[in-house]
């Protein structure tokens, strides 16, 4: 599949080019120390560390599935900086680099794709929603927590709260999403709606979903889109952290597509070469977020050889805690399964728990 | 020829696309990728991509359009990807689908397909494992069937795509990579008959997609202790056949319904329920369940628990031979 023609001649907030020149723009910039450009760097190359370490525990049958963010960790670490201690993130189920900014421990992502559990962290104490797999569900929730936001007065001023939704190009076609437009628009909710374009929906190359460039939908809905370089860590902040003020503060909703590229298959279960062409990937490869990044810090004199050994030994560090927690996880206790279906639980799961525990304690007795 | 269940439905639907112009098949990544499950895999290259065709990603839109391409007068078989991706087209099957038929006064056919690989066992995330057949069976209007084998994949999907009715096709996806042989030449079973798969004395299985090979493997490990079990395969759900249901349990004086669905108002109790209406003075033990539990599908790793397997229908057949 070739780049579609708009791919080439829209607009791209960049601030960060593929060889690494800091370049300027007028309505987006960054007030970072060099301290922060380090930490950027070190979240890009952690996070991409959970990503390969989860695949490989993945491919030696210790995880059922994983979906992989390879490609995409600067969109996902420039917008998860972004967000403050008061904003609430929605992700969908490969937003590993938001959850690692947000403080969600890597491993309880792990249980999720191992079958661990169909969740693993309290939202409200993350501010980071459960994943949700059904595509583009989530935007919905995000503009109705949005709009409690609004109904509780925590908006309006630079200490105001907001949100984020993230979805990706396919979940664009879906009725929720436009859906959530519609009503963020209609209510002028604190929302920021975080496209990552990463070009593929599992087989389904954008060009299927939309004709003109997804930012350009949110016109039609009424407020504000914008296309940025999504392997850009420092635009991908930079912008992200404009549309969440305008969301505080009260302007209402922004469309932000980070354009960026699918690197891996869509999850471990899924062939890419079945239907994409080898030469896109070698073209994205050249617009790496991690290579930028260290580009810049080398071209700063902010980053030295020891810098990056320094984050690679976390890094390594990081992977082998990963490593150890996944073979250690323990199942589940099957009796867990009914806990938590409702708040008040019923007199029929009562049941039918001291039924399934009766028939297992027979096995343990010898027979059945 | 052998083949597996997964080949066997790309085979009938390469036949029906082969004997009706107007077949067309639409569903996420089912062109080039062939399906997730490639179930499609080639058709696309064959039958072009006006025949073929990956659609945008969303369910509500297939359905929807489906319908709209059948009003036009084609026979759209839609694929949705999931059990669990199912419900956003809830909708456009339960209140538009279902009902076009009706409320035209029969001018205008529904000759609509919904293809969805569904069920458990497979080790997968959220969304990936559910038995939602209930849903479907409980609404008129729509026709549900589930093959258990490749012979019947390949003939009812054929039969499904023939219907002038909406049929949901539930796919038993831990069933896909079985093998067994297929003769395309055979004369095919009536799509709207169960069928009892094994003959038994003492009591009668009833099942359906992934469980009837579950119930195939109980009756043969009862047989060991001297125990005969009738398997009826369901193969539709809706409507029942009732009468290869009444005449197997009317033999046999007692029935167990497997299957992997959360059990309360289930298919099962559905069963249970006209069983009892009809048979009441001839059975001997009340109609038993065997099925998932009534919560949400646990995760992967404690599934088998809440999955029937071989040792929960054996139980429940003690139970019953107990009365």
């Amino acid at each position: 599949m070739t780049v579609t023609p708009e791919a080439t001649t829209t607009p791209l907030v960049q601030l960060l080019t593929p060889e690494g020149e800091r370049l300027h723009h007028p309505d987006y910039d960054v007030d970072l120390t060099d301290d922060d450009y380090r930490s950027f760097y070190r979240d890009l190359v952690l996070v991409r560390r959970i990503d390969v370490e989860a695949t490989a525990l993945q491919r030696q049958g210790e995880l059922g599935l994983w979906a992989s963010l390879l490609g995409q960790e600067a969109a996902q670490v420039g917008s998860g900086r972004a967000l403050r201690p008061q904003d609430f993130a929605f992700p969908t189920y490969r937003e590993h680099g938001v959850a690692w900014c947000k403080g969600v421990d890597p491993l309880t992502l792990l249980a999720l794709f191992r079958g661990a559990s169909n969740g693993g962290w309290d939202p409200q104490e993350k501010r980071f929603n459960l994943y949700t797999i059904v595509i583009g569900s989530q935007t919905l929730h995000a503009t109705g927590y949005a709009m409690g936001i609004q109904k509780d007065g925590a908006v309006g001023d630079s200490d105001g709260e907001a949100v984020i939704a993230y979805f990706g190009d396919g979940a664009s076609s879906q009725g929720d999403v436009n859906e959530a437009f519609v009503w963020s628009a209609a209510y002028n909710a604190p929302i920021v709606f975080f496209c990552q374009n990463n070009q593929w929906g599992i087989s389904t190359p954008t060009s299927t979903q939309s004709r003109i460039p997804l930012y350009k939908r949110a016109e039609g809905f009424g407020f504000p889109g914008v296309r940025v370089d999504g392997n850009d860590v420092l635009a991908s902040y930079a912008v992200t952290r404009a549309a969440l003020d305008a969301a505080r503060t009260g302007q209402g909703p922004t469309l932000v597509e980070a354009f960026t590229y699918r690197m891996g298959a869509h999850t471990t279960s899924d062939d890419p070469t079945r239907y994409r062409l080898s030469s896109d990937l070698e073209a994205w490869k050249l617009k790496d977020p991690l290579e930028r990044m260290r580009s810049f810090l080398f071209k700063q004199q902010i980053g030295d050889s020891s810098f990056i050994d320094s984050v690679d030994a976390d890094a390594d560090e990081l992977a082998a805690r990963i490593r150890k927690g996944c073979l250690e996880m323990p199942d589940p206790d099957p009796l867990s399964m009914f806990d938590d279906v409702y708040a008040d639980q019923t007199v029929l799961l009562e049941e039918q728990r001291e039924e399934l525990g009766t028939y297992l304690a027979g096995f343990a007795g010898g027979g059945h | 020829m052998q083949l597996t269940l997964a080949k066997a439905l790309n085979e009938g639907l390469r036949a029906a696309m082969e004997s009706d112009p107007r077949v067309l098949l639409m569903g996420e990544d089912i062109g080039k990728l062939g399906g997730v499950f490639r179930v499609t895999d080639g058709l696309q290259k064959d039958f072009g991509e006006d025949r073929v065709f990956d659609t945008p990603l969303a369910e509500s839109g297939i359905i929807g359009t489906a319908i709209g391409l059948a009003i036009r007068g084609y026979r759209p078989v839609c694929e949705i990807q999931f059990d669990g991706f199912v419900y956003p087209a809830y909708d456009q099957i339960v209140s538009q689908l279902a009902k076009m038929h009706a409320r035209s006064k029969g001018s205008v056919a529904m000759p609509v397909v919904i293809r969805i690989p569904y069920g458990g066992g497979i080790g997968a995330v959220e969304h990936h494992s559910e038995s939602p057949e209930a849903y479907f069976a409980h609404t008129a209007g729509l026709k549900v069937v589930s093959p258990s084998n490749p012979a019947d994949a390949y003939t009812m999907i054929q039969q499904a795509i023939a219907s002038n009715d909406p049929v949901v096709f539930f796919e038993p996806k831990r069933r896909y990579w079985e093998k067994a042989e297929v003769d395309t030449e055979a004369v095919p079973d009536p799509l709207w008959r169960s069928r009892i798969t094994r003959p038994g004395s003492d009591l009668t299985l009833l099942a359906y997609g992934p469980m009837v090979r579950t119930c195939l493997d109980a009756a043969a490990a009862a047989e060991e202790e001297g125990r005969s079990l009738e398997v009826v395969d369901l193969r539709t759900l809706s409507p029942l056949d009732f009468d290869t249901i009444r005449e197997s349990v009317r033999r046999t004086r007692r029935a167990v319904v497997v299957h992997e669905a959360p059990r309360s108002i289930g298919l099962g109790a559905e069963l249970a329920a006209r069983l009892s209406e009809e048979l009441y003075y001839e059975m001997e033990a009340p109609v038993l369940r065997v099925t998932g539990y009534d919560i949400p599908y646990p995760p992967s790793r404690v599934e088998e628990e809440y999955l029937p397997d071989l040792d929960r229908v054996l139980h429940a057949v003690d139970r019953s031979l107990a009365y």
